[in-house]
């Protein structure tokens, strides 16, 4: 067990990665010294905006005398460590990982995971066949610890039928991998409605509002914060999901342009998606100094109403 | 914070429940959101008293907690959701919890629920559910009667019949607690038994009389320096399986610049195969309370929790009774012994989670969050509970220190091996003549430990041992010299855990366990992260799908794709949970060579 003592905030550490020696302040994580050395390492539930969960797993790199993997996007730098970020153990993984969330998350609308998948020669399919889908809530009636027989021949998904419950945004979960991004900005990390949580546990951990309640019956205020940080399409703008259900979405026929918001006098920054004339999307750019990423309802959906 | 709370009101006997733990409602809103934060500790307690009271947490109920705790509806629920002893949706106030784990599957839990699920079919009266070990391995098959009311009614069941299960549904007979087997009474050597059934374990005189409380006093003659001496010397390390140095733990803590500090007790028991905590607790509760005052007074912390497994109705009577006796005789309070030091003990109920044994999350979950674990460091050393430093420390650990206090370090390692000094206690149960819990100097071999449990039922030989619980491994036959010490069983590739000892003989199919195992740790996981997540769901269809001899491709790259899964999760899940998951299947596959028979 070591016990850290704060130092003076200032001090750079320095640490060995992949043979390469980097200095970097202490406080930060070995994500941050990897990024330094230019090391790309794929990264799920961490956002820079966010506190870190370390929930996903597939940033895990190999510290030398550490008795498992441990994950580089919370791992604070000590002196002296040694890592490696792609070690044989480490691709395994990493690929297990994947194989893992592929082979029970639809990330057909998750364009980063897929290509982790790719990279790491993800093979979800050695896990057998997908099993049925759940019917609308199921997930929700199953209790904590109560054991169901597994269904045979295949992997269990998270597949279930999309919620829609409301006119701006969607929740699909049948594509959530759980990265706890979209709680966290509901809740302290930016918007401090805290509408959303994880309810249930394990496999059918999933999240919920209060005893499953509709959004609108629940604390949201539709900033749409979460759909700004969610990593695999989960979360989508409704005009986004009746587009891709027509298969009309089109991302190569898009146009971004950066505006300010002229709701109020904060000064957003918006960036509003446009397909064919229409806006489809608004979004905010997450190293805004204004917004990090995060807008409110106004922004966020507003749009909506006034066509341009 | 914007809180919606929901909208239906509780019932006035469910309000009055919660007001019985949180106090009347204050006439308006404290409006101080900090003073309602500092209490969201008490959102178990209030859950349970809802619960308890009504047999469900009504949305009502639900509300009335959030709104007086101030947390957030959707959290408090995602709290609730996440433990098995809370139901969402109504429920009969009754409810039988029968044991189908390791050890009563090979009692004959199989047959008793199969003929439970022809007989007794559910009313709204009561009902029956499959449960997890209940901490009762040794009195198999086992469950766990409760009853919604004022008061709530409580009680394990040993020995379980069909007859039994279906008066106690019917006629919601009184049932009266076990008192457990121990094989050892009256033998001489023991330690930390030694005063299991021989005292009163409801009385401080009789406790007093065979010797308790004289450690205490020691301890407050040597001082905080002198017990961490001997603490240190003695070489004592954890009981609750991760085999830390107590002495530094308590180190660490005592010179931790932070304060307040805090002493926990883990006594969530929930490995299968587990339940000598329990017979400490009940037959010896100021034993423990002893031990967390010296682990007090040592580290400089004024308040300890007990996190008891809601599963032990009677180790939490006992335990309350015996923290009121300690009390009212200045034995805890704001003085000790007559001394200017204070300390205090609470009792915290767990509600059906086996994660919550994990340190972290326990510390999450008296917090009143999803018992989650986290990433270490840091260390609860450092940041425990409500962020200050933290002794967290097994029910059996702490138990060994007021004998370390009281006769030295020198004098506990006359007993035991030099890298595992002094006694240990293993729960031995499955085929064995008498099951129980034994207390053996650690480095006593495991064909002795079975020989004193009596050897295996009808005269056989063991065909295998599940050493450490559903996290541990199998060994198989020729194991029987193996030495019971850290050192051996570390070189040996297994680990004595919390002291589960399961015995099988050649009529236990081995596959079932392992597939009950499988689903355990699936229906187990917290569900966090993804390597552990999916991973035991993932282990649970291979498992099953090897015991039905129906591989995808072939069995070669079945075991392989296990193994694989295997390492991934050891490797990369945040806690002990999901990087054991695997250890048991890997042992059975490998020292047993299951899942092999009937394959070309
Ligand atoms: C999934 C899991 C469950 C655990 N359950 C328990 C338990 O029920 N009781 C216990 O004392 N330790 C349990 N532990 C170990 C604790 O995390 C911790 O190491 C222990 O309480 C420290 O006390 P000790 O040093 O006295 O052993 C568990 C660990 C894991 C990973
Ligand atoms: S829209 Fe805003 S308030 Fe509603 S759930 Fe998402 S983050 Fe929370
Ligand atoms: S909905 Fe999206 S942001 Fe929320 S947990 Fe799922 S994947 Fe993450
Ligand atoms: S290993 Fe399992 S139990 Fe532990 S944090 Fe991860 S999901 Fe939760
Ligand atoms: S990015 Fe590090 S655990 Fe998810
Ligand atoms: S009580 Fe049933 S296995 Fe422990």
């Amino acid at each position: 067990m070591t016990v850290h003592l704060p130092l003076a905030p200032t001090r750079a550490v320095e640490v060995s990665i992949d043979g390469r020696p980097v200095s970097v302040p202490e406080g930060a994580t070995l994500l941050d010294a990897c990024r330094k050395l230019g090391i790309d390492v794929p990264t799920l539930c961490h956002a820079p905006n966010l506190t870190p969960m370390n929930v996903c797993r597939v940033c895990v790199v190999e510290v030398e005398g550490a008795r498992t993997l441990v994950p580089s996007c919370s791992r604070k730098v000590e002196a002296g460590m040694v890592v490696k970020t792609d070690s044989e153990r480490v691709r395994l993984a990493r690929r297990l990982v994947m194989e893992l969330l592929a082979s029970s998350v639809d990330l057909s609308t998750a364009p980063e995971a897929r290509a982790f998948v790719e990279r790491y020669g993800a093979r979800p399919e050695r896990f057998g066949p997908a099993t049925p889908a759940a019917a609308a809530g199921e997930r929700e009636g199953r209790r904590a610890g109560q054991h169901r027989e597994p269904p045979s021949g295949g992997a269990e998904t998270v597949a279930q039928p999309v919620k829609i419950d409301n006119e701006l945004f969607v929740r699909d979960y049948a594509k959530c991998l759980l990265c706890y991004k979209c709680v966290e900005a509901c809740g302290a990390d930016a918007q401090n409605t805290f509408a959303i949580a994880v309810a249930g546990r394990g496999f059918d951990a999933r999240i919920a509002t209060e005893f499953d309640v509709p959004l609108p019956e629940s604390a949201c205020v539709f900033c749409g914060n979460c759909i700004g940080v969610c990593p695999t399409g989960a979360l989508m703008f409704h005009s986004e999901h009746v587009l891709r259900a027509a298969g009309q979405w089109d991302e190569t026929e898009q146009t971004k342009t950066d505006t300010v918001c002229s709701y109020c006098g904060v000064g957003c920054v918006i960036t509003l998606h446009t397909q064919r004339g229409q806006i489809v999307k608004a979004t905010s750019p997450h190293d805004s100094e204004v917004t990090n990423g995060h807008l409110c309802i106004k922004g966020r959906f507003g749009w909506g109403y006034v066509r341009p | 914070m914007d809180l919606r709370a929901l909208e239906a009101p509780p019932t006035d006997v469910e309000r009055a429940a919660i007001d019985a733990v949180l106090g009347p409602a204050p006439e308006a809103p404290s409006g101080s959101w900090l003073s309602a934060k500092a209490r969201r500790h008490l959102l178990l307690p209030a859950l349970h008293a809802a619960q308890g009271r009504v047999g469900f947490v009504s949305p009502g109920a639900l509300g009335y907690i959030c709104t007086r705790l101030e947390v957030p509806p959707a959290e408090g629920f995602g709290v609730a959701s996440f433990y098995a002893l809370f139901a969402l949706a109504a429920r009969p106030p009754a409810a039988l919890h029968v044991c189908d784990d390791l050890a009563c599957k090979v009692a004959g839990a199989d047959s008793l629920i199969d003929d439970l699920t022809c007989r007794a079919s559910p009313s709204d009266e009561h009902a029956w559910h499959r449960s997890p070990c209940l901490g009762l391995c040794e009195q198999a098959p086992a469950a766990l009667y409760t009853r919604a009311g004022a008061p709530a009614v409580e009680r394990a069941v040993g020995g379980l019949t069909l007859e039994r299960a279906l008066a106690l549904l019917r006629t919601g007979e009184s049932v009266t607690a076990p008192e457990p087997a121990l094989p050892q009474l009256g033998e001489p050597g023991l330690r930390l038994l030694a005063r299991a059934g021989r005292v009163d374990p409801t009385s401080l005189d009789d406790h007093r009389a065979h010797g308790g409380y004289r450690a205490l006093r020691r301890a407050l003659e040597i001082g905080p320096g002198g017990v961490l001496r001997e603490l240190v010397e003695s070489g004592l390390v954890g009981r609750g399986g991760a085999l830390f140095p107590t002495g530094r733990k308590w180190e660490a803590v005592a010179k931790a610049p932070a304060r307040p500090r805090y002493v926990v007790c883990n006594a969530d028991e929930s490995e299968p195969g587990t339940f000598k905590d329990r017979v400490l607790m009940e037959q010896d509760p100021f034993a423990l309370v002893e031990a967390m005052t010296i682990a007090g007074l040592t580290v400089g912390a004024e308040r300890g929790f007990i996190y008891l497994r809601a599963e032990y109705p009677l180790a939490a009577e006992r335990l309350t009774h015996a923290i009121a006796q300690a009390r009212a005789r200045g034995l805890l309070g704001p003085t000790v012994m007559g001394r200017e030091v204070a300390f205090e003990i609470e009792i915290r109920r767990g509600a059906g989670a086996y994660v919550c044994g994990e340190e972290t999350a326990l510390l999450a979950s008296i917090e009143g969050y999803r018992g989650e674990p986290r990433s270490k460091p840091p260390f609860p050393v450092e940041v425990g509970l409500f962020g200050k430093p933290t002794v967290i420390n097994n029910v059996e650990t702490l138990c060994n220190v007021p004998f370390i206090v009281e006769h030295g370090a020198a004098a506990y390692r006359s007993v035991g091996t030099a890298g595992s000094p002094g006694t240990r206690l293993f729960c031995v149960s499955g085929r064995v003549e008498r099951p129980g819990v034994y207390e053996l100097p650690l480095g006593t071999p495991l064909g002795e430990l079975i020989a004193r449990a009596g050897g295996v039922k009808g005269g056989g030989a063991p065909a295998a041992v599940l050493l450490g619980g559903a996290a541990g491994s199998f060994v198989g036959r020729g194991s029987l010299d193996l030495r019971l010490s850290f050192e051996d069983t570390r070189h040996a590739g297994v680990t004595l855990g919390s002291g589960v000892v399961l015995v099988l003989d050649d009529s236990v199919p081995l596959e079932p366990l392992l597939a009950r195992i499988a689903a355990f740790f699936r229906d187990e996981s917290c569900g966090q992260c993804v390597p552990c997540r999916v991973g035991t769901v993932r282990q649970e269809e291979l498992v099953t799908r090897l015991g039905k001899r129906e591989p995808l491709g072939g069995l070669a790259g079945e075991l392989a794709l296990l193994r694989e899964l295997g390492q991934v999760m050891r490797d990369a899940s945040i806690c002990g949970l999901g990087q054991t998951a695997s250890s048991a299947v890997e042992s059975a596959i490998e020292r047993l060579g299951a899942f092999r028979e009937g394959e070309s």
